[in-house]
């Protein structure tokens, strides 16, 4: 129980995957310069992770595994990704009208979201039992959210001041901006450690 | 005179727009996961842009090819396939021959599949167009890419480990300067990167 608190709190704070492992930032950058925008994409980004860890796992293990096909893991999981997005908008829009509506364009968005794939070849990289994966998953999406929210409510102070450089503007300070919270999160390192 | 004709052409065009105007990182801001991710040292950049080079052209060629057969519907999803089954080849040519590298890039080999240059190239030009201006484009997507990482590795390795390919290119009285090799300096030199080429190339946004 102890070990997975610890996987929570170290894919949160010391081993964040948007600022340690420096992933998911295509749609960091581009949805850091609205923080509602950021928030719908980061529930968003944390529902989809979640599932499809728990999907992927025991199809690699049970599965690809015993067949001795793990080459193909690549595709399959892919495949799972973008079948269980599509899966899920579908089910939504059929009986959840209103979550639906406030996930609305990001759900798509989220299938080539780095992260999401990146969790589960993590997963299988640090062989990580069921449980250990859901909360690697769970602790990596919040982790994302953290960063991308910060970020964000930054930006949108740095608004007001105005004077940034023309050539900054828009990408540039967002990962500026970035760069010095990611800098503030190697203070926790040696906190808690896992592998 | 030859220059004038040259610059109108469409495939002068398409290489140009991949190399400098629409340059994947610069100005599209696409596919920066990895280039951030990989370019603490010289040769991981250069194994990972190889890496994404050969799976952009590939890709290109075939959905290029089978742009008339593929269904709107589920366009990404065979995007998608085609880019894994590449990545895949491209893992297991690392692994055989240089295990070092593949060793230092780890799962983000696997993440080639969804750098978005390759799915943006993909949904914006191969699927209309014909083969030969796909790989020109995808050559010219990939070179950018390259040329970009590379730069960025180049800086970081030579601040951060004092070497450059592993051969001492610093003074003895330098001191690594470790942060630039570690995820925040990433961010700091690719910033300082795009606002240099976008006030050059006068993009605002």
């Amino acid at each position: 129980m102890a070990y997975l608190l610890t996987i929570f709190i170290a894919s949160v704070f010391t081993n964040n995957i948007a600022l340690t492992y420096l992933l998911g930032m295509c749609p960091f950058i581009a949805l850091s310069r609205n923080p509602k925008t950021a928030r719908g994409m980061a529930f968003a980004v944390i529902f989809v992770i979640t599932l499809t860890a728990a999907i992927n796992w025991p199809i690699y293990h049970l599965i690809l595994v015993p067949m001795h096909s793990e080459i193909i893991y690549y595709i399959v999981f892919i495949i799972v990704i973008a079948a269980s997005v599509q899966f899920m908008e579908m089910i939504m829009e059929k009986f959840l009208p209103a979550m639906q509506a406030s996930f609305g364009i990001f759900l798509p968005l989220v299938t080539v979201n780095c992260t999401v794939l990146a969790v589960s070849l993590f997963m299988i990289l640090r062989k990580y039992t069921y449980i250990q994966t859901i909360f690697f998953a769970m602790g990596s999406g919040a982790g994302w959210m953290l960063a991308i929210l910060m970020v964000a409510a930054i930006n949108e102070k740095l608004k007001l001041v105005g004077d940034i450089p023309k050539g900054y503007r828009g990408p540039g300070i967002i990962m500026v901006i970035a760069g010095t919270i990611a800098l503030s999160f190697l203070g926790f390192a040696g906190m808690v450690s896992i592998q | 005179m030859i220059f004038t004709k040259l610059k109108s052409t469409e495939e002068f065009k398409t290489v140009a727009n991949g190399l400098w105007r629409d340059h994947p990182i610069f100005s599209m801001v696409l596919g920066i996961c990895t280039a951030l991710a990989v370019s603490n040292k010289v040769d991981n950049a250069i194994a990972m842009s190889a890496g994404t080079t050969f799976v952009l052209v590939a890709t290109a060629v075939i959905i290029s090819l089978l742009r008339k057969l593929i269904p709107t519907r589920v366009r990404i999803i065979t995007f998608m396939i085609v880019i894994a089954s590449f990545v895949i080849i491209v893992d297991k040519v690392l692994e055989a021959f240089f295990p070092g590298i593949s060793e230092a890039l780890g799962p983000y080999i696997g993440l080639i599949i969804t750098n978005c240059i390759i799915m943006g190239r993909a949904e914006a030009f191969y699927i209309q167009n014909n083969v030969h201006l796909s790989i020109l484009d995808a050559l010219a997507n990939g070179l950018g890419y390259t040329y970009t990482l590379v730069s960025i590795a180049i800086i970081r390795e030579a601040l951060g480990f004092g070497t450059i390919l592993g051969i001492r290119v610093m003074p003895a009285w330098w001191t690594n300067w470790v942060i630039m090799a570690m995820a925040p300096g990433a961010f700091f030199i690719l910033s300082v990167f795009i606002w240099l080429s976008r006030t050059l190339a006068k993009i605002e946004t």
